[in-house]
C-alpha cells in the first residue's frame, strides 16, 4: 500500500505516524522476548542492563549463570571438568534432568497425538463423515477448556486410576493436550487434496495401505510435521497438569521455571529462557519452511 | 454398464438396476453407508482416546462438584436419624445416642477428621470441635445428651446441627451455592453468604471483566498490524510474520519471565525510565504483581491470537474497494469505516472471541505476575485444590467456568466455525 500521489499532508502525516504506530507494536511483541538473551549473559545477580554491559564492556559478560545450569544439583560441582564431572552432570544436575524429562514426555506424547490425530483428521476429512462438525468440536476441546479444569479433572481420574504420578499419566494427559493441533493442521493439509489420486493408485492395483504410505502420506506429510511440532512444543510448555498429576520428582523444565520463578527467581531462568527461544526459532524456521514446502507439494502458489 | 443401459432404453419405465440386478437406488445406499462407515472408523480411535482421557475426568469433576460423601460416609447412624426426621426437629436422645456412637467408629476408624472437614466447609470452627469430642467419644456411657454436652457445650447449638443435617445428604448443590456467594440457613432456606465470604462472584466478574479488557487492548493492537501485514507485498508481510508467530511459538514461561524482568521495581522499563529522567528513583512505578501485571502480560501473550485470524479475513479483501470509496468522494476515514471495516467483522468476531476463551480461563500468567488484586477464578480453583483442600468446592467453581467456556465455544462454532482455526 503505496502512498498515493494525490495524498494530502494530514494523509502523508498519518501514513507515516501509522507506520510508526505499527513499528511500536511489533516491538512490544519481539522485544519481551530477545530482552532476556543479553540479560542471560550479565555478570551480575541482576535483571537490568549494567553499566558494564551497556558500554559493551567484556567483563560486565560472562556464562556464569549458563554453568549454574549444569551444576545446579550435581554431586561434585567444584571436581575437576573431566569425564566423570559430565558424567555427574548428565546423572544429576537438575537442569539436565529436567530437560531429559520433558523430552521423554514430549516425545512420547508428540508420537500418541500424532499417530491418532493423523488417521481421525484422514476420516474428518473424507466427506461422508457423519457427525463431522459435533466430533470435530470434541476432539478440538482440550484446546479450548481452561487447562485447569483439565488438571482438576485428571487430578480426580488419575488419584481414581492409580496413574498419578506416572509418566504414562503425564504422556496422555499431554497428548490429549497436543491432539486439537495436529488435527487442525493436517485436514488443513488436507483440504484440496485431489481424491482422485488415492482412486487412481488404486486402479492401478495398489492396497490401501500401500496407496496410504505412497501417495496419501508423502502429500500431506508436511502438515503432519508441522502438526507434530505442535504437539511437541504444547508438552513442551506444559505445567499445570505436570504440577497436578506428576509426582515429586518428575521434574520437567517449564515446571522446575515454575519453581524458579516462584521461589528465587535467578538470571539462571534467564538462561532457560534463552535456550528455549533458540528452540523456539528453530521450530518455527522448520514449519515455516514446511508450510512453504506443502504449498508448492499442492499447487497452490504462494 | 452396457446391459444396464440396454434394459432402461427396452423397459424405459423400469426401475434402474446395477449390472447384478439390485436396484440401483440400494447399492448407491449401501455403498454410501460403507464409506460413512469406513470414515468413522478411522475417527474412532482418537473418539475413544479423548472420551477416556478428557471427558471422562471432566465429567467425574462435575460429579465431585455435586457429590460429597464425608459425612454420609463416616456418620452412617447420625445420617439415618437425619433421613428419618423432619427438617427442624429438636435433636432428642436417640440423635445424640447415634452422634456418640458415630463420633466413636469415626474415632477408631481415624475418618473423624474428614467428617469434622466436611462440616467446616459450611461452618467455620467445627473441625476442632469434632476431633476433640472424637477424642473423649470412647468413655461416652448414657444418657449420651449429658455425657456429650459436658465434653462440649457447643453440641447443643442448633446452627451445628442444622449444617449436620445438610452435610447428611451425599449429593447436594450447596458447593454449586458457596461458588455463587449464596448457602442455605438452617430451615434449608437460600440466602446469600455472610458478607466476608462473598469472593467468588467478585472474582467471576473481574475475570470477565480483566478478559474483556485484554480483548479490546488485543484489538485495538492488532487491527493496525493485521491490516499493514494484509497489505504489504507477501515477501514483505511474510518477513514480518515471524515477529508475529515467534511469540507465538516461545514458551509461555519464557515470556511471562520476561515481562517480570522488564516491569519489575529494579527492572528494565524502571530504570530507563529514572535514567532518562522521567521518573524519579523513590517514585518507580509499581506495573508488576498486580492487575496490571496480569493485563500487560496476557495482552502480549494473546496478541498472536488475535493478529492471525484478522489477517487472513484482511489478505484477500481487495484493495480496490477501497479505492472505488476515494475515488466516489469518500475520505479516507468514511472510507475504512463503511467500505473497510464492515469486510472485516467476521476476522474481529473470530480473534476476540477467542482470545475472550483464552483469557478467560488463564491461569499461569496470573499465578506468577497477577498478585493479588490480579488473580482470576483459576487461581482460586487452583487454591482449593492444593491448599485449601475443599476439592468439591474448586470442581463446583470450575464446573461454572467450564460452563461459560462451553457457552462461548459453541458460539465460535456458529459464528466462525471451528474448521477456520487455523495456527500461522
Amino acid at each position: 500500500m503505496a502512498l498515493p500521489v494525490y495524498a494530502s499532508p494530514l494523509e502523508r502525516l498519518w501514513y507515516y505516524s501509522y507506520r510508526v504506530l505499527c513499528g511500536l507494536i511489533f516491538l512490544f511483541l519481539i522485544a519481551p522476548i530477545l530482552i532476556v538473551i543479553p540479560l542471560s549473559f550479565n555478570v551480575e545477580p541482576y535483571f537490568t542492563f549494567t553499566e558494564k554491559m551497556l558500554s559493551l564492556d567484556p567483563d560486565g559478560y560472562s556464562l556464569r549463570w549458563y554453568d549454574t545450569l549444569l551444576t545446579f544439583g550435581m554431586a561434585t560441582p567444584e571436581a575437576p571438568r573431566d569425564s566423570s564431572w559430565w558424567l555427574d552432570v548428565w546423572n544429576n544436575a537438575a537442569w539436565v534432568r529436567a530437560a531429559k524429562n520433558s523430552v521423554i514426555i514430549g516425545v512420547s506424547s508428540t508420537v500418541v497425538a500424532t499417530v491418532l490425530g493423523t488417521v481421525a483428521a484422514l476420516g474428518l476429512s473424507r466427506p461422508e463423515m457423519p457427525y463431522r462438525r459435533a466430533i470435530m468440536a470434541i476432539l478440538i476441546s482440550p484446546m479450548i477448556v481452561p487447562i485447569i479444569i483439565t488438571a482438576t479433572g485428571l487430578f480426580f481420574f488419575y488419584s481414581a486410576t492409580g496413574l498419578a504420578g506416572s509418566y504414562v499419566g503425564v504422556v496422555l494427559a499431554h497428548a490429549t493436550l497436543g491432539i486439537p493441533f495436529v488435527i487442525i493442521t493436517v485436514t488443513a493439509t488436507l483440504v484440496g487434496f485431489d481424491r482422485s489420486l488415492p482412486r487412481a493408485a488404486a486402479s492401478l492395483g495398489a492396497s490401501p495401505t500401500t496407496t496410504f504410505f505412497k501417495v496419501t502420506m508423502p502429500l500431506i506429510l508436511p502438515g503432519v510435521i508441522s502438526g507434530a511440532l505442535f504437539a511437541f512444543v504444547t508438552s513442551f510448555d506444559e505445567v499445570v497438569v505436570v504440577l497436578f498429576v506428576a509426582a515429586h520428582d518428575q521434574q520437567t523444565i517449564p515446571r522446575q521455571m515454575w519453581n524458579g520463578i516462584r521461589e528465587q527467581i535467578s538470571p539462571a531462568i534467564l538462561s532457560v529462557a534463552t535456550i528455549l527461544v533458540i528452540v523456539s526459532v528453530l521450530l518455527l524456521a522448520t514449519v515455516e519452511l514446511l508450510r512453504r514446502r506443502s504449498e508448492r507439494l499442492r499447487g497452490i502458489s504462494g | 454398464m452396457a446391459d444396464a443401459t440396454a434394459q432402461i432404453a427396452a423397459t424405459g419405465t423400469e426401475r434402474l438396476t446395477t449390472a447384478d440386478g439390485r436396484p440401483l437406488k440400494t447399492a448407491l445406499a449401501r455403498a454410501q453407508a460403507r464409506a460413512r462407515r469406513r470414515a468413522f472408523l478411522l475417527v474412532l480411535p482418537l473418539l475413544l482416546f479423548i472420551v477416556v482421557t478428557f471427558i471422562v475426568p471432566i465429567g467425574q469433576m462435575l460429579h465431585r462438584s455435586i457429590h460429597n460423601d464425608g459425612f454420609a460416609a463416616n456418620m452412617p447412624q447420625l445420617t439415618q436419624w437425619f433421613a428419618e426426621t423432619e427438617p427442624g426437629t429438636e435433636p432428642d436422645e436417640t440423635a445424640y445416642a447415634a452422634l456418640a456412637a458415630d463420633l466413636k467408629a469415626a474415632a477408631e476408624a481415624k475418618t473423624i477428621g474428614v467428617v469434622g472437614t466436611r462440616v467446616n466447609y459450611e461452618m467455620a470452627g467445627t473441625r476442632s470441635l469434632f476431633t476433640s469430642t472424637g477424642r473423649k467419644a470412647r468413655k461416652f456411657e448414657p444418657p449420651y445428651r449429658a455425657a456429650i454436652l459436658e465434653a462440649d457445650e457447643k453440641w447443643a447449638n442448633p446452627d451445628l446441627w442444622g449444617t449436620m443435617r445438610q452435610v447428611s445428604r451425599a449429593y447436594s448443590p450447596n458447593f454449586f451455592l458457596a461458588a455463587v456467594d449464596l448457602a442455605r440457613d438452617n430451615e434449608g432456606n437460600i440466602v446469600r453468604a455472610p458478607a466476608e465470604r462473598r469472593v467468588y462472584v467478585m472474582l467471576f466478574e473481574r475475570t470477565f471483566v480483566i478478559a474483556g479488557l485484554i480483548t479490546f487492548l488485543c484489538l485495538l493492537l492488532g487491527y493496525p498490524v493485521a491490516h499493514l501485514l494484509a497489505t504489504l507485498p507477501l515477501r514483505t508481510s511474510n518477513l514480518l510474520m515471524i515477529l508475529v508467530l515467534l511469540p507465538f511459538w516461545t514458551s509461555l514461561l519464557v515470556r511471562t519471565t520476561s515481562w517480570i524482568v522488564l516491569l519489575q521495581g529494579q527492572g528494565v522499563v524502571n530504570n530507563t525510565l529514572v535514567a532518562t529522567g522521567l521518573i524519579s528513583d523513590s517514585s518507580r512505578i509499581q506495573m508488576i504483581y498486580n492487575q496490571a501485571g496480569t493485563i500487560i502480560a496476557m495482552t502480549h501473550i494473546l496478541l498472536p491470537f488475535m493478529i492471525l485470524p484478522l489477517y487472513s479475513v484482511m489478505r484477500p479483501i481487495p484493495p480496490s474497494y477501497v479505492r472505488a470509496a476515494r475515488s466516489l468522494g469518500a475520505s479516507s476515514w468514511t472510507a475504512f469505516r463503511r467500505v473497510y471495516l464492515p469486510q472485516t467483522l467476521p476476522g474481529i468476531g473470530a480473534g476476540a472471541l477467542l482470545v475472550f476463551i483464552l483469557g478467560v480461563g488463564y491461569y499461569i500468567t496470573p499465578a506468577l505476575v497477577g498478585g493479588a488484586s490480579g488473580q482470576l477464578i483459576s487461581n482460586l480453583i487452583a487454591f482449593h485444590m492444593q491448599d485449601s483442600l475443599n476439592w468439591s468446592l474448586a470442581a463446583a467453581l470450575a464446573a461454572v467456568l467450564l460452563g461459560a467456556v462451553l457457552i462461548l465455544y459453541w458460539l465460535y462454532d456458529r459464528l466462525v466455525g471451528i474448521d477456520n482455526l487455523k495456527l500461522g
